[in-house]
Formats: structure tokens, C-alpha cells, sequence
């Protein structure tokens, strides 16, 4: 029992920084219909100007805390510029293209921000300083640090905060109105434009935020982390159904849960036939189920607020 | 963001400042001579392939730079083979860690007609791409391919300049029991090394009377092992064992304490790095790892190339440099005494081989293995890598005794 326990806490941990960076899928989608394959790029280059700024003012002197914090925000502040950048640059040009042409470059985009990144802090695994002090929890048998649980707590705040954002705000409103009909809201004096860019850099600021903190819990990075978890993060809002924000949240801790308890039991399920390795054939076979009997995903009959 | 471009601007102002040495020095031997005799120049392209983006970069940069400097030697030394100068050339190519990849770049150096290749770095790419270099008659050396099918193919051209994972997994598992532990977890990344390490020593543990309690897999991408650790937890193993690289060996012993699990850590060559030590951090303190061969420091030629390394390029030497720098020898080696540069003329000459090489002597049996391989064990001790001892091997007896004396006060 500790140890489905156990699993479910992994897994809770893992999923909760799918579901901040299926946010960001998940909002760009639902106002736009375009998937930013771009995104996990994002998450990735705000863990790596994080692990820049820590360090060096790590190195200058400052207090290890204030100096993560400090490489929280400059992390923050350097991918809320990027996602604008991205949007201005690469998307708002095609705007009215096929919905190809978009996607293609969202492809292109993370390609050359993974190799910009590389050129940038070259190709070793980088370590990430431990921004937190290493304190483990032991309750009912499961060990936890205190890492995962500011991890949880700092996840379900952002969300709440975009919740908040997104339903109680004028910004908000004027997502949601882009969000069902461009070309009305933009009647109605709401400047969709802008909208389009605040959404962008609000998701690249969640981004921001998942990045450092996949950083700070596996203490490490490098320019190629990005891409799988960005594949995960997708997954999980396609799986919550994909332009919803509840639907990317709890597709996000759902995808890793599954993928905990896959790996933590699949062998013992198949008697030793199929081994942990298959823990990612898991998750996706219970995506394929899902969207078989439901193929706008887990929350995708309410397109009316998507976001 | 300034900082870091100016450290770009830097670097590559130094790779120009690099590759403007490097003419000046190439011009300078084939001048002199040149004027008197008018010798001909012949360029020598040796192939080399091993991960250079991904999570291997750093140990593909590795043996890229063992290469590099052998080949610069060579240069220097202003070799005649067949009557003309020769100038060797590295041609060095990425094949990502990836099989698929593997065979793409082996097709390239084959099209580009390489007189040699030193490569690949993996398991993976190395068996499949060995069969397109034998296919064309091109020899190939690796200087890191540690899995035992790569020679047991029957290609005439496969040759490698360390010990197999048969010997390793052997040495490992008498390692483990030596440990005093009874039950094992053994987990693998599925790749051909990985794996093929991991069934070694899952062999040499369980002919020994251990218990292997569980066996996992993960994958040479993954950061997360939480889940698979987990379970390993709940079957009490009192070693765990990981076939596999350091990139993802450092996370993962590093979350074996996270978890609270006591449990020892073993592994294999991959994860013999310094770089494991900076990614496993405090948790790598204590474990295990072997390598194929001697350590440096006990080498007659070791300490001058790990120097000579550390001079020329400004960091350490993470696992395979001193292999690669041997394979490109033992190439050079045989082209000079077949007088030929061609693949087909000194092919024979290769098998036989007996060059005092860095990591120490190197002839190859009829598969084109290294006779006599050695496997050592070391200890992570305070951020260095401690000589522990050396298992298997016939020529090593002599000095593995007086310096694993040290070796056992620090334990």
C-alpha cells in the first residue's frame, strides 16, 4: 500500500508540471487553434536563464534563496519576451495561412531555439542548484522532499491564478470572447492582436515557472529537455481535451499518475511480459482509449469557454 | 544574456584563433622537406562518429578530442607512408547516439572514401554501422563499443581497443558479491550496451548465488526514475545495478536517495565519468563503477596523455579520449608498416598489431578484440573517482598489486 502510495505522490509530482505546461498548449489552442510545438522550447530556455542568473549570483555572493528567486524572475520576465517574440515573429505573419503552415513553423521554431540553446550553454547536462533545502517527509511509509511539495502547491496556485485570470478579468473576457469568434470580438472593440499576445506570454510565463521547477527537482538541465516534456505536456492536454483549462490541468495530473503506476506495475500486471520500459506505451494507449469513446478529450464538450 | 554572448564571441573568436594555428602548423613540415625531394602529399581522411548533440555530447566531444590530438601528433611527426608524405584528417561526424542515425553517417564517410574510422562511441551504432564498413572493405576501430556482438559478426574489418561486456558483466557481478549483498535489482536503458552489460552481469550475478529481484528498464533519454525506483524499494534489493550512461546513472542514484533507498549502486563503464559525479551530486558518494582497462596513472604513456589532454583542450578527460587517441595509432600503426594507406592493403597488417599504446598493449584475438582486457573497479569518493582494483586480464598482475594497496587504506 506504501508503495502504490508512493507511485501516486511520483506521479502527482510529475503531472502537476505536465498540467502548467499543457496550460500553455491548451491556451494558445483555444484562442488561435494552433499547437506551439515551440512551447516545451520555452520551458526549457527558462530553466537554463534561471541556472545562468542563479549562479552567478550565487557566485557574486548573494544567498542562495534570493538568488534563485532572482532566477525565477529574470526566467520569467526572459520567456514572457520570448513567447511575444515568437508570437510576432513566427505566428503573426501566417495568421490566416492553412492550418499547416502555422503548425510547421511552431516545428521549426523549436528546432531552432533548441540549437540556439545549445550554442548558448553548450551541450553538457547542466546541474541546477539546489534552490531549496534538502528536507525529506516521511508519512505512512512514502518519502517526499520538500521540493515535490512546493512543486504540488506552487502548481495548483498558478493554476488558481489563471483560473482566476482567465474568468475575472477584462483580459480574461476578451480571451474567451476571441476565443469563439476572432472576428465578432474584434467587432466588439476587443483588440485581438493583443489578446493573441497575451496569451502567449502568459503560457511562457507558466513555462517559465515549470521550467525552473522540473530544474530545481531533477537538479538538471539542458537544452534538450524541452522536447519530451513539451510531447508529454500536449499529450496531456489532448487527453484533457485539448483549448480547455480544466481539461489541461487534470489531463496533465491524470497523464502522471498513469505513468507512475504504469511504470510501477505493468510488469507484475503482465506477469514480467512487458517491462517498465513500456511505462510511455501505457500512458498513450489510455490517451487512444479516451479519445476513442471521447475524441475531444476527458473536458472537451464545454469549447463554449475554452480559453 | 551579455555575459553569455560575450562567452559565445569568445569562443568563437578561440575556434578561429584554433583553426588559424592549425594551418600554420599543417604547411610547416611538408614545406621543409618538400623543397629538396618535391615529395608528393597524400591526405589520409580517418572517419570518426560518436554522439556529438544529446545527452552523450560531452562524451562524444570526448573521443573526438582523443582523436584530435593523435591525429595532430601524427601530423607533427611528418609521417612517409608508400613513398609519399602523409597528412592525416580527421573527418568527424554525429551519429546522435542513434542507430538509425548510426548507419546514415557510416554511409557518408563509406560515399566519402575515409581510409579508416575510428568509431562509433556506442554499442548501439556500432553494430549496425560495422556492417556497411565491411561491406566496403573499411577497417574500424571503437574505441568505447563495449558490447560483445560487435565482433562476433564475423567482419574481417571489426576491431575494438578495449575489453568486452562479457568480461565486464563477469568482473561486476564478482564485484557484487564480494559486497556481501544477496539480492540485486538490475535495471537497463534498453540499448544495445545497456542492455548487453545488464544481461552479463545478470549472468555472472546469478551463477554466483545472488538473487536478482527485480529487473527495470528505463530509456538513455528519461530524467525520471521515481516510479521504477519505487518498485525496486518494495523488493528490499540490497544492490542496484545500472547498465547504462552517466547522464541518466547521475540522476538516478541521486533519486535512490531522494526515495530513502539504501541500497548500493554498481555500474558499468557509462557511468565511470566525472560527469556522473557533478550529476549525481552527494549520492554518488560511495557507489561502484568499473572501466574497462588500466587506470591512467598506472600506465607508462597515462600520465603524459592525460596532460597533454588537459593542456590542449582545458578540461578533463571523461572516459574513452585515451581509447580514441589508441584507435587512431593503431590505424596509423598499421598503415605504416603495410606501406599503404588503402583499406585492403593494410587490413591484414591491423590484426596484427602489437603497439604499446596508452591504455597499454594492444593486439587483437581472431574476432578483433583486445587480448587480454582488463576491467578495473573505482569508488566515488569526495568528487574523485578512486582506484580500486583490477579483475581479469592476464598482463595486468604485475603492477595492479603495489598500487591497490593505497587504494585499500583510503576505504
Amino acid at each position: 500500500m506504501d508503495i502504490f502510495l508512493q507511485q501516486i505522490i511520483n506521479g502527482l509530482v510529475q503531472g502537476s508540471i505536465y498540467a502548467l505546461v499543457a496550460l500553455g498548449y491548451t491556451m494558445v489552442y483555444g484562442i488561435m487553434g494552433l499547437i506551439n510545438f515551440a512551447h516545451g522550447e520555452v520551458v526549457m530556455i527558462g530553466a537554463l536563464v534561471s541556472i545562468t542568473v542563479t549562479g552567478t549570483l550565487a557566485a557574486a555572493g548573494m544567498p542562495l534563496g534570493l538568488a534563485g528567486l532572482c532566477g525565477l524572475v529574470a526566467a520569467i520576465l526572459s520567456c514572457m519576451a520570448l513567447g511575444w517574440s515568437l508570437e510576432r515573429i513566427a505566428y503573426r505573419p501566417l495568421r490566416g495561412s492553412p492550418r499547416l503552415t502555422p503548425l510547421i513553423t511552431a516545428i521549426g521554431m523549436s528546432i531552432v531555439l533548441q540549437n540556439l540553446a545549445m550554442i548558448v550553454w553548450g551541450r553538457n547536462y547542466m546541474t541546477f542548484p539546489p534552490l531549496l533545502p534538502k528536507i525529506n517527509f516521511e508519512f505512512a511509509g512514502t518519502h517526499f522532499t520538500l521540493v515535490q511539495v512546493v512543486i504540488v502547491l506552487l502548481s495548483a496556485a498558478m493554476m488558481a491564478g489563471l483560473v482566476f485570470l482567465v474568468y475575472r478579468t477584462k483580459l480574461g473576457m476578451a480571451m474567451r470572447a476571441t476565443a469563439q469568434n476572432p472576428a465578432v470580438a474584434s467587432l466588439m472593440g476587443v483588440n485581438t492582436n493583443r489578446v493573441i499576445a497575451a496569451a502567449f506570454v502568459v503560457g511562457s510565463a507558466l513555462a517559465a515557472v515549470a521550467g525552473v521547477m522540473v530544474g530545481s527537482y531533477y537538479e538538471i538541465a539542458h537544452y534538450q529537455m524541452g522536447f519530451m516534456l513539451g510531447l508529454k505536456a500536449f499529450t496531456a492536454a489532448v487527453l484533457g481535451g485539448i483549448g480547455n483549462l480544466a481539461g489541461a490541468m487534470a489531463g496533465g495530473v491524470l497523464l502522471g499518475i498513469i505513468e507512475a503506476l504504469g511504470a510501477g506495475y505493468i510488469g507484475d500486471l503482465t506477469g514480467g511480459f512487458l517491462g517498465s520500459h513500456y511505462q510511455d506505451i501505457f500512458a498513450f494507449v489510455v490517451l487512444i482509449i479516451v479519445l476513442m469513446f471521447k475524441p475531444s478529450g476527458l473536458f472537451g464538450e464545454k469549447t463554449g469557454d475554452r480559453a | 544574456m551579455q555575459a553569455k554572448l560575450s562567452v559565445v564571441a569568445l569562443s568563437v573568436a578561440a575556434a578561429f584563433a584554433l583553426s588559424a594555428c592549425g594551418e600554420k602548423e599543417a604547411p610547416a613540415p611538408v614545406a621543409a622537406p618538400a623543397a629538396p625531394a618535391e615529395k608528393p602529399v597524400v591526405v589520409v581522411k580517418l572517419g570518426h562518429v560518436a554522439p556529438m548533440t544529446g545527452p552523450q555530447a560531452h562524451l562524444g566531444k570526448d573521443n573526438e578530442s582523443g582523436a584530435v590530438l593523435a591525429v595532430e601528433e601524427l601530423n607533427a611527426q611528418g609521417l612517409e607512408i608508400g613513398g609519399a608524405k602523409v597528412k592525416f584528417e580527421l573527418v568527424s561526424e554525429d551519429d546522435q547516439a542513434d542507430p538509425k542515425q548510426g548507419t546514415i553517417v557510416a554511409q557518408k564517410l563509406v560515399d566519402a572514401k575515409v581510409n579508416g574510422v575510428v568509431g562509433h562511441l556506442n554499442s548501439g551504432t556500432t553494430i549496425p554501422a560495422s556492417k556497411l564498413y565491411a561491406d566496403a572493405g573499411l577497417p574500424q576501430v571503437s574505441p568505447s563499443a563495449t558490447n560483445p556482438k560487435y565482433t562476433q559478426q564475423g567482419f574481417a574489418t571489426a576491431f575494438r581497443v578495449m575489453a568486452n561486456d562479457v568480461q565486464q558483466g563477469k568482473v561486476l557481478g564478482e564485484f557484487a558479491v564480494k559486497q556481501g549483498v544477496k539480492t540485486v535489482a538490475i535495471i537497463d536503458d534498453r540499448t544495445a550496451y545497456g542492455q548487453g552489460l545488464a544481461d552479463e552481469f545478470r549472468k555472472a550475478a546469478e551463477a554466483a548465488g545472488l538473487k536478482v529481484v527485480a529487473n527495470e528498464y528505463t530509456n538513455d533519454k528519461a530524467t525520471d526514475f521515481k516510479a521504477i525506483l519505487t518498485k525496486i524499494k518494495s523488493t528490499k534489493a540490497e544492490l542496484v545495478f545500472y547498465g547504462g550512461m552517466d547522464a541518466q546513472g547521475g540522476p538516478l542514484v541521486k533519486q535512490m536517495k531522494d526515495l530513502g533507498i539504501k541500497a548500493k549502486f554498481l555500474g558499468g563503464d557509462g557511468v565511470c565519468t566525472p560527469e556522473f559525479m557533478k550529476l549525481g551530486g552527494p549520492a554518488a558518494d560511495g557507489q561502484f563503477c568499473s572501466l574497462p582497462g588500466m587506470p591512467l596513472e598506472q600506465l607508462a604513456k597515462g600520465p603524459e596523455f592525460k596532460s597533454k589532454f588537459t593542456t590542449k583542450f582545458g578540461y578533463e578527460i571523461q572516459l574513452y579520449a585515451p581509447n580514441a587517441y589508441d584507435a587512431v595509432m593503431v590505424l596509423a600503426d598499421s598503415m605504416k608498416r603495410a606501406d599503404s594507406v588503402e583499406p585492403a592493403k593494410y587490413l591484414p597488417k591491423l590484426r596484427e598489431t602489437n603497439l604499446e599504446g596508452v591504455t597499454g598493449k594492444i593486439e587483437f584475438d581472431e574476432f578483433g578484440d583486445l587480448k587480454g582486457g582488463a576491467i578495473s573497479v573505482y569508488q566515488y569518493q569526495g568528487g574523485a573517482l578512486n582506484y580500486v582494483e583490477t579483475l581479469g586480464g592476464a598482463p595486468v598482475a604485475a603492477p595492479a598489486a603495489p598500487a591497490a594497496a593505497p587504494a585499500e587504506e583510503k576505504k
